[in-house]
């Protein structure tokens, strides 16, 4: 039996159990999200997106 | 007569929201040097490699059983510095073994460099913007919950490839949270800068080990 990843396992299952009824309350309560709000997010994180492929190809 | 109310009213509501960031990012910086000196401790006594799984279960079980009764006292300090302090030193053994590799310690400090800079990038963006992210958050520990499955099946099916784009989804998931917590500290949704604090440093530690793997994996690459 490789306890490592029993644990991990374990920690992994113990957090999915935290975070679940936080994920459906937060799902249920959120405001909606406008095409402007999302092109707001989306394009910082596709530069986040292309900074780690620039750190990636200097490495 | 009303109308000075009613700026006396947003002025303390803009005082407000000043001393919360400027609080939480004093706490951050903090904990941040703080998470290193740890780090760096459980490098030189050579910690085995269980460590960060004991580091992880520690520091969450303060997160989620301690914090909540302590976060509106001066105790909520010392817990976030536990918190920090664990999750610094299970970083020990996987930092002592990039640093076997040939450019190790490149790796290392690129992936500092290139979370701080995800950090600076994404919170200026936030404060400068102003803009209101709260519609995220539903996503956001959806999205959380969905890589923590996809990972608890990878532990048995350990595909390499899936470890990979799991680290590059989980750096897209805390940058969004980088957004959504800072939002919320300037609109007004949290008060509190001993949990703005935990939720940062725990979207700068994710970053800073899942860009760390996928440095590792380029660099082995060539």
């Amino acid at each position: 039996m490789d306890w490592m990843k029993f644990f991990s396992a374990l920690l992994i299952i113990a957090m999915i159990i935290f975070l679940f009824p936080r994920a459906k309350e937060m799902l249920k309560n959120s405001p909606k999200a406008s095409s402007n709000d999302l092109l707001a997010v989306l394009i910082p994180l596709i530069l986040v997106i292309g900074f780690v492929f620039l750190l990636m190809k200097s490495v | 007569m009303n109308r000075s109310v009613e700026f006396t009213q947003s002025q303390t509501a803009i005082l407000e929201t000043n001393k919360v960031l400027k609080n939480t990012y004093a706490l951050l910086s903090l904990t941040l040097l703080f998470s290193a000196l740890t780090a760096f401790i459980s490098m030189q006594m050579q910690m085995p490699g269980f460590m960060p799984l004991v580091s992880t279960f520690g520091a969450l079980g303060l997160i989620w059983f301690v914090l909540p009764r302590t976060a509106n006292s001066a105790a909520g300090i010392g817990v976030v510095f536990g918190i920090t302090g664990l999750l610094g030193f299970g970083l020990g053994p996987m930092l002592n073994q990039y640093l076997q590799m040939a450019n190790g310690g490149q790796l290392i400090m690129t992936s500092l460099g290139g979370t701080g800079v995800i950090f600076l990038a994404l919170s200026g963006y936030a404060l400068t913007s102003r803009r209101d992210f709260s519609f995220m958050g539903g996503m956001l520990v959806v999205g959380m919950v969905l890589v923590l499955i996809t990972m608890l099946a990878n532990i048995f099916m350990q595909i390499p490839a899936l470890s990979l784009a799991l680290s590059a989804v989980i750096i897209l998931i805390m940058s969004g949270f980088i957004l959504y917590d800072t939002s919320r500290i300037i609109n007004g949704g949290e008060r509190n800068y001993i949990m703005a604090t935990v939720g940062l440093y725990l979207s700068l530690f994710n970053i800073f080990v899942n860009l760390l793997a996928l440095l590792g994996f380029a660099s082995g690459d060539d």
